[in-house]
């Protein structure tokens, strides 16, 4: 490989992967073994060797999502060794390398496991409720003009700070994959702050939380008992200080707002 | 369904419920301590009888102690309904599962910790409560109910003793993260003052479930069959090695 380490010794690995035909089949491990794996193959890199070889021996290669592989999409969701992502903090899997792994490892890896996020294929998940969510208010319905406009609004730069951290969710789901109750509160509440913190975002405050924490409970993901997993796991660091926001501006909209429903 | 059963059957509007019932719940642990620490005076109980007669037939407390019962009963409630939404949310468990990389176990085990506080408070219930408000306790030499008699008699068997002091642990555990966790789900997080919630909740943690734990240790290995406090070393040797016989 290019710009690889000459003294980087290759690896042999164990892979214990999780195969499901479709959403209705039911689904296994099955264990496969890669070689000759470079250390500084991407986790993604590594799947790819493992399909080429499939692809050869003709049978079906495993599914996973993918895009951008720069960590910026959130595609790429894979359960790896029991933890959204595999072992290495602040990290999507396609920027998660094989260097964190050791030769001779087993590596499992399993889809994002919540029954909101059901399964297409193999390690691909159906993550389409996050786009229900946002449908339901992430977004700002208001002209807020063109872009030098923008920047007329004042707001401070200790407020524009955290909604842009707040607006750095790529929407990747591993907070769900993570959490013990499959709650989507760490996202949820990322999109929520991120727009209530911000002039434009105030407008629809109310009828946005409650919409999109009414949506979520039909989605059907569980309630957030404050563990911290997702924080944890989360590849770009989306703090537990959002969910107070989200539960904050849920409470105050559902006493003040005009929505009687 | 109107904006008020809405709010609070949805997911947040539960969790606001169990803060706000766990919150008040501490509020009682704080009462119930203080009050508590009148069995370590050497009066052979006659303050606390009369602390308690109080407790059992003051107006106000007899009002609040309905308060008490919705906050407990709530608190049960609403953990029973989110256990089993977020049960529900994953029916498909993972194969390897190392939750205990990136969270606390405490927090994982509030379910567990709540019924052992649970098992313990029905026990505790009955045997304390029941008794002294239905049924028939010997007066002290006041006239008061001699509720410190029967204190000294259970604290006196081993079983007992052992299962308060595994009762004051588990809340111990559960208030070490349901202290913090109570505030963050009124919203009360801010970077300023959570770390002073954090660091009292965990000293409140620890502070109530090994004071709680000190009454039937105290009672069991440095007191007699009366009550009274055993002062030498040996006599407390002497006295342990009766109890064990
Ligand atoms: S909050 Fe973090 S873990 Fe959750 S979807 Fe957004 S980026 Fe992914
Ligand atoms: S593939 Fe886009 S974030 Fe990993």
């Amino acid at each position: 490989m290019a710009g690889s380490n000459p003294n980087a010794k290759p690896m042999n690995l164990t892979l214990r992967v999780w195969r499901q035909p479709n959403h209705q089949a039911s689904g296994q491990i099955v264990e496969y073994k890669v070689n000759e794996i470079s250390p500084d193959m991407s986790f993604l890199e590594m799947l790819d060797v493992l399909n080429e070889d499939l692809l050869h021996k003709g049978q079906d290669p495993v599914a996973f999502d993918h895009d951008c592989r720069e960590g910026i999409c959130g595609s790429c969701a894979l359960f790896i060794n029991g933890r959204s992502h595999g072992p290495e903090k602040g990290t999507t899997t396609c920027q998660l390398h094989m260097r964190k792994f050791s030769d001779g490892e087993t590596i499992t890896i399993e889809p994002w496991r919540a029954n909101a996020f059901p399964v297409n294929k193999d390690l691909s998940v159906d993550r389409s409720a996050f786009d229900r969510i946002i449908q339901a208010g992430g977004y700002v319905s208001v002209n807020t003009g063109g872009t030098p406009d923008g920047n007329e609004i004042p707001i401070p730069k200790d407020i524009s700070d955290r909604a842009f951290e707040a607006a750095t969710c790529i929407g990747c789901g591993a907070c769900v994959a993570a959490c013990k109750n499959a709650s989507a509160m760490l996202f949820v509440s990322a999109k929520v702050s991120q727009l209530a913190l911000l002039p434009q975002g105030q407008v629809e405050a109310q009828t946005r939380v409650e919409n999109m924490v009414a949506r979520m409970d039909i989605e059907g993901f569980g309630a957030c008992s404050n563990i911290g997993s997702c924080a944890a796991e989360c590849p770009v660091g989306i703090s537990l200080e959002n969910i107070a926001i989200l539960n904050r501006e849920f409470l105050t909209a559902k006493v003040v707002s005009n929505n009687m429903a | 369904m109107n904006w008020v059963t809405k709010t609070f059957t949805s997911s947040i509007g539960r969790k606001i419920i169990m803060s706000l019932t766990g919150l008040f719940l501490c509020t009682f642990l704080v009462v119930h301590l203080i009050g508590n620490f009148q069995l370590f005076k050497n009066d052979d109980g006659l303050a606390f009888n009369v602390y308690s007669h109080f407790m059992g037939h003051n107006p106000v407390i007899r009002t609040i102690e309905w308060g008490l019962v919705l906050g407990f009963g709530f608190h049960i409630y609403e953990a029973l309904m989110l256990t089993m939404r977020n049960k529900s949310a994953r029916s498909h468990g993972y194969d390897q599962w190392e939750a205990k990389k990136n969270s606390e176990w405490t927090s994982r085990n509030m379910g567990i910790l709540g019924s052992i506080i649970l098992v313990f408070l029905i026990v505790h219930l009955y045997n304390f409560f029941w008794r002294a408000r239905f049924g028939t306790l010997d007066p002290d030499i006041n006239k008061n109910d001699d509720l410190y008699r029967l204190v000294v008699s259970s604290f006196h068997q081993w079983w007992y003793v052992a299962l308060y002091v595994a009762a004051q642990a588990s809340l111990g555990y559960h208030l070490w993260h349901g202290f913090r966790s109570g505030f963050q789900t009124l919203g009360l997080n801010h970077r300023k003052y959570m770390p002073l919630i954090t660091n009292f909740g965990y000293a409140f943690a620890v502070l109530v479930s090994a004071s709680f734990a000190s009454m039937p240790l105290y009672f069991y290995f440095f007191t007699n069959d009366e009550g009274a406090i055993i002062t030498s070393a040996p006599a407390v040797l002497q006295h342990l090695l009766v109890a064990f016989n």
